[in-house]
This record gives C-alpha cells, structure tokens and sequence, in this order.
C-alpha cells in the first residue's frame, strides 16, 4: 500500500494542506470543533522549525499570526463561531494593512455559544461583513477531503497574490469526518511564494504601492526597510493621512484588488449541469448530500444537476447567472437561513425562482431531507 | 549618529499637544537606543491605539500601529517567528491595562523578550479625556463628572505579580533614567516593563487641577523617591522611582527553540 493515502479527519487535512503551503507560524486558542487543527500543527510544526504559540485568546491569535507574517511567515490560525467573532477587528485589520494571512472558522451552530459540537455553516454572512467598514473579502470552503486539501493550498496562494486574508470556511462534519485522502505529490500543486521587492537598500521602497499587475512586493520587517504600517488609511508609504484622495484611492484599491479578479479567485465545481432543469447550489458539508440527490435522481431520468461553490467570497455573480440560464428551478441547500439564497438570488435573472433548502437544527442535511423538500417546492415527485 | 537620525521628518510635526509629557519619552527612548548603537534594522516597535501609540510612526524602525490593546499580541507575533529582531511596544495606561490588560499579563507570564513602556498619563487623551485604570480613586475626567470610583492599577505590583522579570519605573522629569532605565529594558532578556508617569496637562491636569506641564513635572520630582529610600519611610505616600525586579528566567523564544531541538529529534 502506498503511504501517501490517509486514512484522516478534515481538521487533519487542513493541517496536511497549510505543511504543504509552507506554513510555518500558527497561533490560535482551542475551541469545538476546530481544536485538532492547533493539536496536530502543535505537533507537526516545530518538527520541521516552524512556531505554534496558544495565546490568551482568539483576539490574541488573529494578532499574532499578522505580526508574524511581517516577519516573512506564512501564518494561519484556526477557530469557529464565537473565536471568529471575536478576530473580526484584526480581520479588519490585515484588510487594510494588506497582510497575507489564512483564517480557518469550522463552524457550528450559533448565535452565541449556540450548538458547539454540532453542524452549522451560519457564518458565511459573518465572513463577507464581519468586521467593521467597506471592504472585500476572499472566502473559501470545500465538501471533501480531496478538495479541503486543494482549497487549503489554494487559500495559502490567493492571500499571498492579493496580500490579503483569506477565511476558510469548513464546517463540523468536514472537519471531523474521516475519509480518503490522497497526498498530492510535493511539486503537484503550484504554491506562490511571498512576492518580495526588488528595491536596493537606500533607495525610497513604498510598501503601498502596486505594481503594474496590481500586486505590492513586501518587504520583511528586520530586512533593510524600514516603513510603517497602520490600519489607519495611508499613503503609500504607509503614513496615516486623511486626504480624500488616498481615502478614496486606497478604499477602492482594497476592493477593487479582489473584486475585479472574481474569475481568478472563483473556484467551483458542476455536475450535470449542461441541460438541468433544476440546479442545485450548494457548499461545503451540504454539498455532498447535494450531490447523492443528484447522482441518484438522473438515472432515473430527472434532468438535475448540482453546482458546488467552493470560492463564497466575493460570490461569482456571472458564474451562478450562467450555469442556471436554462434551470426551470434552482434550490439552494446550505445549512443556514438562506445566506447564500440572497446572493443567488442577486446574480440570477429569475430571483423568484430561486428556493432554500435547508436545516438549522444541527443536524446534518440528508439526500432524503432535500428531496423531500424538492418533492414540496415543486409539487411532483422529484 | 544624532538622535535626529533615528526619527522620520516625513512624519512630523506630531500629534501631541504642548506640555505633553511623551515627547520626553520619545527622546529619551531614542537616546537609549543611540548610545547602545543598535542597528535601525534589528528594532520592531509595535504599538496600539491612543496618544502614546503614535510614538511609532516617528522612529525610523520597523514600525506597527496596529488596534486598541493589542500590541503585545502583535509584537508576541513578530517576536517569535523572528526572535533576533528588538521588539519595543510603547502603551498608554488604558491601552496597556484596560483593553489589553489580558494581553499585558499573559507576555509578562510567558516571559517572552519584549520591553514593554507603559506611558502613563492617567487618562485617555485621544478620546478627549475619560477616566483609565491609572487614573486612580477620587480624581476627574469627562466620564466621572462626580469623581471617580474606580481604584487604580500599580503598574509596578501588576507586572511582579504576572511574572514580568524586569520591571521598573520612573518619570518624565527623569529624563536621564528614563534613558538609563530603557536601556537595561531592551538588554534585559524576557519580558521587561517600564512605567513612565507622562503629565497630560490638557486633559488630566486640567480636569484634575494640577496646572501647568511645568506644575506637573515638579509633582513627579517631588511625589516621586528612589526606591527604598529614606524619604519613603518617612512617607509612605511617594512613588517609588528605580528597577524593582531584575531577574533571569527561562525566556519564552529560548523554550520554543528547545522544543523544536526536541521535535525534530523523533
């Protein structure tokens, strides 16, 4: 048997994933059910020279890992619910100091403490507007191990082209379920490194001003320059100013940097969706019961078909407009009040079309739940 | 090189008001620095939010100004992924104590070596003059209109008691130990606090009636006595000024390296 096939828990599989990213600093605070992503990295990461560090709290963590990716560092911290409710102003933070950073929620039923060992994915709305102000976000998930892998390596590549934080989204049942994983090989998939300046030491270097292509070369704090950074608006040396005109340049620099590269960061995948009548769209854990529905319904002649969204932030308004052009129905099955029917319902042209199905009672969606609620919305025998 | 050197033009003028006590800091600070002929490229000063916080963006290091009361999470961050770089994190009194209390104890116990200056004015100024931890049992502030009831912090027992191993304080009219002071901070291996009593004259001086910058100062050379002197016996009532604690324990950078020693051994 080949030892590059595990055997492993989602939580274990991002671990996997960020190793393989280079990640070599973590910080984060135990909480259900994300814990095991920090007990594994505790283990694995001074093995290979890198740092783990428990803070104080989740506050602590997301401010941690920033400082730590000035230094040159790939960072990641890891959390769910109540842990990324309190991030969100550090969240914000590495927004507008355009910090490369990965932040991991498996979430689980809220409000509040809510429902900790139970299914939940309530925190999409949190990841988009979380904290505080205009700005753009990039937000990931995955249903399988396979995929957990990739996005993990993914979300690592994006937060370094875009100098930006990026959240994985996962849920409990990905990150607690065991299934297959098959190791990719060390050169498998393409990883981008820290893009670093070129600018010779004397020479004036501007930490905030982006290159032709849009991206902005760092430089590592405890190399030979010296500038300031700041989650106040600044110009491009990162002097805090007030000037409408950096106010409003750098505003829309942050959105624009990531909403004007929607098809870049998009990551989906479809099944049997060139001549579906009904479009299932779903993510992470909900998707693959999205999935069996779909598999066992076209055999028997129902013209179904599923797309999986695997980037959620910023939402891929063109994409969704065009694989449900020709869908009689779409039905949106995620475990939440319908967070990404609304976004669904803004990129399609027949909004009304557009149904939830859901479950918010920490309790794992079915195939059998969702085609029951087919069977309801459709008035036949889906 | 002249202290000039280690500061950034671009930045100036400052933010802070006339009288303003952290000036001295910032020179003194700077002087420090100078005469210990540190390389501008090994020192990372991280701080928060507030008056004091701003003392970042006037050195020419690498510099941090990151959220309220969470600079030492930040520079624990920047320490221990690069434990080579000089880590300095200047706070406000309610920076440092109130918001980010947490964050100051848990550096202090993990003795990690950072040199923490707690720039205590007693006050937020920032905001227009509400009342800190620091501000102490019966003074004046926009938020305690009646005077206030919240008893105070000392900085000083504070630190001791969440394991800080240097831990020491002074004044800004102690111009030539708060340089002394800041020096053996940033040499001290471990976390390392300073207290500074900083006047604010435009707020809490003015709430609290204590006058001039000038009127102030004298209060800190008079309130103030070298730590276990004869005049503190005398009176109980002054402020100990000095090193309290300077000692060696395991440093939290040190440890990790250990446990990456013993990690990569299986």
């Amino acid at each position: 048997m080949k030892n590059n096939v595990k055997f492993i828990q989602g939580n274990e599989v991002c671990v996997e994933a960020a190793l393989y990213a280079g990640l070599d600093f973590f910080a984060g605070y135990p909480i259900t059910p994300s814990t095991e992503i920090a007990e594994h990295l505790a283990t694995r990461l001074p093995q290979i020279g890198g740092k783990f560090i428990q803070m104080e709290d989740e506050i602590a963590s997301m401010c941690a890992i920033i400082g730590a990716s000035l230094t040159g560092h790939k960072v990641m911290t890891a959390t769910s619910g109540p842990g990324f409710s309190l991030m969100q102003e550090a969240l914000g933070y590495a927004v507008m100091a355009e910090i490369p950073c990965v932040i991991v929620n498996v979430q689980r039923g809220g409000p509040s403490t809510g429902i900790p060992t139970h299914v939940s994915q309530g925190d999409v709305m949190q990841a988009r507007w979380g904290t505080h102000g205009d700005h753009a976000i990039v937000a990931m998930t995955a249903s399988t191990h396979q995929d957990v892998f990739a996005i993990t390596v993914e979300a690592f590549n994006i937060a370094e082209t875009y100098r930006t934080p990026v959240i994985l989204l996962f849920d409990e049942v990905v990150g607690h379920m065991r299934e297959r994983l098959v190791m990719p090989a060390p050169d498998e998939i393409p990883l981008v490194q820290r893009l670093r300046t070129s600018v010779k030491e004397g020479i004036d270097y501007h930490p905030y001003l982006p290159r032709e292509d849009g991206r902005l070369p760092m430089s590592d704090f405890g190399s030979v320059h010296r500038y300031n950074v700041t989650g106040l608006y600044h110009d491009m040396w990162g002097f805090p100013s007030d000037n409408p005109q950096v106010v409003h340049g750098l505003l829309r620099h942050l959105v624009d940097k990531i909403e004007n590269n929607v098809d870049q960061i998009a990551r989906y995948k479809e099944y049997y969706l060139d001549d579906a009548e009904y479009v299932l769209i779903s993510y992470g854990s909900a998707a693959r019961s999205a999935l069996h529905v779909v598999e066992h319904l076209r055999p028997r002649g129902e013209r179904i078909g599923l797309l999986e969204l695997q980037t959620l932030w910023p939402f891929p308004n063109d994409l969704v407009r065009e694989k449900c052009e020709g869908a009689r129905y779409m039905f949106v099955v995620e475990l939440n009040m319908g967070q990404i029917r609304q976004a669904v319902q803004t990129a399609v042209e027949r909004p009304d079309r557009v149904f939830l199905v859901n479950r918010i009672d920490g309790v794992f969606i079915t195939p059998t739940d969702i085609r029951n609620m087919l069977r309801m919305i459709t008035g036949k025998g889906v | 090189m002249a202290v000039k050197n280690y500061l950034r033009e671009r930045f100036m003028p400052h933010i802070w008001c006339p009288g303003c006590g952290h000036g001295t800091v910032l020179n003194g600070l700077v002087r420090a620095i100078e005469s210990m002929g540190m390389s501008k490229n090994e020192i990372v000063m991280v701080s928060g939010i507030g008056c004091s916080s701003r003392i970042s963006g006037y050195v020419d290091f690498h510099t941090l100004h990151t959220i309220h009361g969470r600079a030492l999470a930040f520079a624990t961050g920047v320490k221990m992924s690069k434990p080579e770089l000089n880590v300095i994190v200047p706070m406000g009194d309610g920076d440092a104590l109130a918001i980010g209390g947490n964050h100051f104890i848990h550096a202090a116990r993990r003795n990690i070596d950072i040199t923490a200056i707690v720039m205590n004015n007693r006050i937020y100024g920032m905001t227009g003059g509400q009342y800190s931890p620091l501000s102490g049992y019966g003074t004046l502030a926009t938020t305690a209109p009646y005077t206030n009831i919240d008893q105070g912090f000392d900085v000083v027992e504070l630190s001791k008691a969440a394991g800080a191993t240097f831990v020491a304080r002074t004044t800004s009219y102690h111009v030539k130990q708060i340089t002394d002071i800041i020096q053996q901070a940033i040499l001290h291996e471990g976390f390392a606090v300073v207290e500074i009593l900083s006047q604010c004259p435009t707020y809490f001086g003015r709430k609290n009636k204590e006058g001039s910058a000038v009127d102030m100062m004298k209060r800190f050379k008079e309130n103030t006595t070298p730590i276990g002197s004869k005049a503190k016996q005398e009176n109980p009532e002054l402020i100990e000024r000095g090193i309290f604690v300077q000692k060696e324990l395991p440093e939290y950078c040190n440890e990790y390296e250990k446990i990456i020693q013993r990690a990569s051994a299986k």
